[in-house]
């Protein structure tokens, strides 16, 4: 550490979850500003559709052609398995939803790219999305019906204040712990990268191979969690919208 | 922590609703029908090139099946044409030779019948020259003539009968 501003700066693992108004735009006093993040959005959902776009269409599929239909099918199992005869209405949605954070989240990885899904913000706004949909869909699927889903059948009378007590508390964590769950992961993932990186750095060509092994490691781990985090959202996402669909389960 | 920050939230919110509604409109516009429709004509390539397998595997079966059901029919024939040509022999050959054992039994009948007669006849002609020679020979002896039935009834009597 030559000078400790210098430092400072390499080792700051918040730093690259700081937000860049790269175009500021305001619009009737509300900021839209095109920010870092925005951009890799774009740069995001880009990939994704030219993934989709650009894939080949061979009865024996290209190496593209089988990522994209790899993420496909797995959505398309998921949806089906859980959400059964309603999985044709949900499936664009829950593999927007999948393919979104997949890609947000393994483009993160980059250095010096910034991760969309390390902000609670957006993961709170997408995990809303799904729990005051899933809200609504189940109270206009089943009426004032949906609210039996916090009387789970089989239970006690004496207990049942302190079970459907514990239900509604535990539904209305479900978008805190799906939001937190995806930008925890993302934000606690690339903050050890980043603290490696800065190991690497300080100790230099003489030590500094050993956090950089240490690296390659955990990129693989990040990456890893970075496909199992979308996955994990969007099977949260089809049991929500499945507990709308079925009130008696 | 720059999360925190809520000067940030309504630009990040507002880029999130325009990317997300684009990808929206490209998955469910774009990327489900085509990859979709490559997953769907795969499976029914599949499914189809396995029902003609299937459909060809059971033709084969039937030739086979209809080859060997012909064969057994066609062994079946030519033994029951065998059996009824040697049956047919044999009725022939039993017929013939019923035939010609009436002919040769009505021969030796007829021959038995000629013989007996011949020999009735060969016995009658000797006791009628018995007879004869017995009146000559009495004739000669006693110079007596006796009457032809009264030798013949001697010769008769003396032969036994």
């Amino acid at each position: 550490m030559a000078t400790p501003e210098h430092g400072e700066k390499i080792i700051d693992p918040i730093h690259q979850f700081v937000i860049e108004r790269l175009v500021p735009i305001h619009v009737g006093g509300v900021d839209i500003s095109f920010t870092n993040s925005a951009l890799w959005a774009v740069i995001a959902v880009t990939c994704a559709s030219l993934l989709f776009i650009l894939a080949p269409r061979n009865l024996i599929p290209t190496r593209l052609q089988s990522v994209a239909e790899s993420i496909y099918e797995l959505v398309y199992d998921i949806t089906h398995d859980v959400l059964h005869e309603n999985a044709r209405t949900y499936f664009p949605f829950v593999l927007t939803l999948f393919v979104f954070i997949l890609f947000a989240n393994v483009l993160g990885l980059i250095p010096y790219s910034f991760t969309v899904t390390s902000h609670i913000v957006i993961t709170l706004a997408l995990a809303l999305v799904v729990f005051i949909g899933a809200t609504v869909i189940g109270f206009i699927r089943n009426g004032f019906g949906y609210l039996k889903l916090f009387v789970p059948s089989g239970v006690p009378t004496l207990l049942l204040p302190l079970v459907v007590l514990i239900e509604i508390v535990s539904y209305f964590i479900r978008p805190m712990s799906l939001s937190i769950r995806l930008f925890a992961n993302m934000m606690a993932g690339h903050m050890m990268l980043k603290v490696m990186a800065g190991f690497v750095v300080m100790l230099g060509v003489t030590a500094g191979w050993l956090p950089l092994v240490a690296m390659v490691g955990l990129m693989g781990l990040e990456l890893l969690v970075a496909a199992l985090q979308a996955y994990v959202f969007a099977l949260l996402t089809c049991m929500y919208l499945s507990d709308a669909m079925h009130v008696d389960h | 922590m720059p999360q925190l920050d809520m000067s940030t939230w309504p630009p990040q919110l507002f880029w999130l609703a325009v990317t997300f509604l684009a990808l929206y409109y490209v998955i469910s516009r774009v990327a489900i029908p085509r990859t979709g429709g490559v997953i769907a004509l795969r499976k029914s390539t599949i499914d189809g090139d396995l029902a003609k397998a299937k459909n060809l595997k059971d033709e084969t079966e039937n030739a086979v099946r209809s080859y060997e059901a012909a064969l057994a029919d066609a062994k079946a024939k030519a033994q029951a044409i065998a059996l009824e040509n040697r049956n047919k022999l044999n009725a022939e050959i039993e017929a013939e030779r019923a035939k010609l054992d009436a002919a040769l039994g009505a021969k030796i009948a007829t021959a038995e019948k000629k013989v007996a007669a011949s020999r009735d006849k060969a016995l009658e002609d000797i006791s009628a020259m018995a007879a004869d020679i017995a009146s000559d020979i009495v004739q000669q002896l006693t110079g007596s003539k006796i009457t032809k039935a009264a030798a013949t009834a001697a010769v008769s009597k003396s032969l036994g009968k």
